[in-house]
């Protein structure tokens, strides 16, 4: 059956699809244009109005089924070219049509060409990750159901069905429940029906398989949460192409074809998100302005016109300014690129900042932040990064037993879920409420120790994303107080006022006894060697800060030698001294080992206070440029005032 | 039908053009060149009174030729929006115009929110804006 191009303005080839063709590709285009209202790009309402006359589709939807044909983006873009998307600027039937028959050509390793899609071609292949799944039904986590299994072919009709949905939120609600029938975690479940499902859609002809599916949606309605109208599911489950899509599966584990996720930010990714977002900006309730992010994300190298774009699609309200979850998008999203992912069309679902915020709330505390990971991350955050992370546990995971729990439309339940999974030694029976969910904030403390202890050596994107962390900003650099420095305070030296600082180190000189020659009786080397060691630091600081201190640098130096001496000394006075014995004795037997263990101190208290030196020195010495500098600045401007005023003079004179 | 749209600073350089279909756009750039006589004469009569939104009607400029219409609009920053539109089309959509230019004026806004973009520099495909821009035209064709 030839299907001419639908819509108004096809200007391409004239498309002969077949039956089977005809109804995949309407029912495509059905889904995507369905996503024109809700789609991730969006813009204003009167932008996303199609056109009198024909239906578009979205392009960010479009964008991500093309994606999920994993040809490489080369492909795509010339797919798009040449399906006349890109001409007319928006995807209408007919170019969403050719654009399907070139992806179909492409798979099948034909050139990209108009008469490639003359011929007959078998559908073409959508591997649907996770990702596109989560798009369709933003939180995927509510996968808490208590039953037993339902089909996944129920997942995957709400999941496209979710694309309808102009209410994100509402997407929440997890008629996707059935899946958390035992063995692997729920994301497991979601990658496998829709990679399966879309291979069947290859593979076979579309054996569409509504009566299992449509039985199972009365299963589901029920099961539905109170969010969301499950009244209102059934009417949309009917469109046809949900039934596309379903197809019978069977639980493999896949998680050797799960998708890298590269949009779906971690908890150590968002932990270092907010950190630097607090570094720039101390309230995570508040946001950073663009000067300062822009300052901030021009240290990642990326190109303007790339971070321009990442602006555009992380800042969602255009407010020129980033909040928490916002900022947490862009970086992602610089990281990403960084990693040398191409950036997206439209922002992804799993970075919008309504999904970021019901995934992270903004912690206030660390603590918090562990609660609030633990409370309101969906739980196919957690397991999904411990099966990236722990790949081989997932097969541990599916022998732990998943108690029935009810069903509730909480997140906290998935994480329960899941958490119970994983450690099934806490009873979590119970629906917790936030606040009160002392025992799961450990487990997940505990929980998330484990992956992040994992996550170091695992997946590549994580290391590189370490790489990529470091362009960005660097760790904040200690302060450079001298936290060893008691004495010295460098931040006097660096005051104004120098005679102050000279001051304020002065009496520590003058406090210092007078200073006996080694020759003198042992009493009073070793009560030398007392003074000598406090004194040396004080000295070391009063010798380090300013040159003008020459009386006092001959004096702090001397010691400083000497305290060998007198070490030496004291120790061959009280050698003989012993020998006297008497008091003498019992008094340089712990002088003698306080005195090595001084002599010690003393090395270490030389040593810290030449470091001491060497810094003040080059404080000083960068100070003693900078006066340089203004000093000529200063000459410069002197000269030609005076310049001025000879000019003038002789004016004045005449 | 043809639709094109020009963003243009306050110096009367371009920041943006488009037209849809893509080609004549030299001819759309003259066209816009010319109008800004007639936009800088419009703006200098109104004098001290900065008004919010001026609109600028300035009906047929070519009248043998396709009866184009062209509509300018002028922000407080003296950055001006110029629209040509066939008058093919129906002749009387003072209000959509008016919310055309208002949706520019936003999209516009909007892309000065990015701290990235200085201003002046030409509006390189701006995901919003470009694709704001084109369906907006494309609207109208």
């Amino acid at each position: 059956m030839e299907a001419a191009a639908g819509g108004g303005c096809g200007s391409g080839p004239p498309l002969l699809l077949s039956e089977g063709e005809q109804q995949c590709y309407s029912e495509l285009f059905a889904r995507c244009a369905g996503a024109a209202g809700g789609g991730p790009v969006s813009g204003p309402p009167e932008a996303g109005r199609a056109v009198p006359g024909a239906v578009t589709a979205a392009a960010g939807t479009v964008a991500d089924l093309f994606r999920a044909s994993q040809l490489p983006a080369e492909t795509l873009h010339q797919i798009t070219e040449l399906c006349g998307a890109k001409r007319v600027g928006y995807f209408g039937p007919t170019q969403f049509y050719i654009a399907l028959k070139l992806i179909a050509a492409a798979q099948s390793g034909l050139p990209v060409r108009i008469e490639s899609i003359k011929c007959e071609l078998p559908l073409p292949r959508f591997m649907m990750s996770k990702t596109d799944a989560e798009i369709r039904f933003g939180n995927p986590a509510e996968l808490h159901g208590p039953k037993a299994q339902i089909p996944y072919s129920v997942t995957e009709k709400n999941t496209f069905k979710r694309m309808d949905d102009e209410d994100k939120q509402e997407t929440q609600s997890p008629t996707m429940s059935p899946l958390a029938s035992p063995p692997s975690s729920p994301p497991h479940y979601q990658r496998v029906p829709l990679s399966h499902g879309y291979s069947k859609l290859r593979s076979s002809t579309e054996q569409m398989h509504p009566a299992p599916y449509e039985a199972r949606q009365p299963l589901v309605q029920p099961e539905g949460p109170s969010s969301g109208a499950p009244g209102a599911k059934p009417p949309r489950h009917q469109a046809s192409l949900i039934r596309s899509f379903s197809v019978e599966r069977e639980p493999h584990d896949n998680s050797s074809n799960y998708p890298e996720e590269p949009w779906r930010i971690t908890e150590e990714q968002r932990e270092y998100y907010i950190n630097q977002f607090r570094s720039l900006q101390p309230d995570p309730s508040s946001f950073i302005s663009g000067s300062v992010a822009k300052n901030f994300f021009t240290k990642s190298k990326l190109s303007i016109p790339e971070l321009s774009y990442i602006w555009e699609l992380s800042d969602a309200d255009c407010d020129g300014a980033l909040t928490l979850p916002e900022f947490c998008a862009a970086f992602h999203l610089i990281v990403a690129r960084k990693n040398g992912y191409p950036l997206p069309e439209g922002l992804p679902p799993t970075l919008q900042p309504e999904y970021l915020q019901a995934a992270f709330p903004k912690p206030k505390r660390e603590c918090t932040l562990f609660d609030s990971y633990s409370e309101s991350m969906p739980a196919n955050q957690q397991p999904r990064d411990l099966n990236r992370m722990e790949k081989l546990s997932i097969k541990d995971m599916a022998d732990f037993p998943v108690p029935a729990q009810d069903v509730t439309s909480d997140d906290k339940q998935e994480q329960n879920k899941a958490r119970l999974a994983l450690k099934s030694t806490v009873d979590e029976a119970l629906p917790k409420d936030m606040s009160e969910d002392p025992a799961t904030s450990k487990d997940s403390n505990s929980l998330k120790a484990r992956p992040r202890s994992r996550s170091y050596s695992s997946t590549s994107i994580e290391e590189a994303m370490k790489r990529g962390e470091d362009p960005p900003t660097p760790p904040p650099r200690p302060q450079k107080t001298h936290s060893r420095a008691s004495s010295l305070d460098l931040n006097k030296v660096f005051q104004p006022s120098v005679p102050a600082t000279k001051s304020g180190l002065l009496p520590p000189p003058p406090a210092l006894p007078p200073r006996p020659c080694p020759s003198q009786s042992e009493q009073a080397s070793e009560a030398e060697i007392h003074p000598q060691l406090n004194r040396a630091p004080s000295q070391a600081a009063d010798s380090s800060p300013t040159k003008k201190d020459t009386p006092y640098s001959q004096p702090p130096s001397k010691p400083i030698r000497r305290k060998f001496r007198p070490e030496n000394s004291a120790t061959e006075n009280q050698e003989p001294s012993s020998t006297v014995g008497g008091p003498a004795s019992a008094a340089t037997g712990k002088p003698h080992t306080a005195v090595q263990k001084q002599s010690s101190k003393q090395k270490k208290a030389i040593q810290t206070a030449i470091r001491k030196n060497k810094e003040a020195n080059a404080v000083l010495a960068r100070l003693n440029s900078e006066l340089q500098q203004q000093l000529k600045e200063v000459h410069q401007e002197r000269i030609a005032l005076e310049n001025q005023l000879e000019q003038l003079r002789p004016v004045t004179v005449l | 039908s043809r639709a094109s749209s020009a963003v243009l600073a306050r110096d009367n350089y371009p920041l943006y053009i488009r037209s849809s279909p893509t080609e004549n756009e030299l001819k759309f750039h003259y066209m816009v060149h010319t109008s800004l006589d007639v936009v800088d004469e419009k703006i200098s009569a109104m004098g001290k009174a900065l008004v919010d939104q001026r609109e600028l009607y300035l009906g047929l400029l070519y009248p043998t030729e396709d009866h184009k219409i062209k509509y300018g609009y002028v922000t407080n920053s003296k950055v001006k929006f110029v629209m040509v539109v066939d008058s093919s089309n129906t002749a009387l959509r003072d209000n959509e115009i008016r919310s055309m230019f208002r949706k520019l004026h936003s999209s516009y806004t909007d892309v000065m929110c990015n701290p990235f973009y200085n201003p002046g520099d030409r509006i390189q495909s701006r995901r919003a804006f470009d694709s704001m821009v084109t369906s907006m035209m494309v609207q109208v064709c």
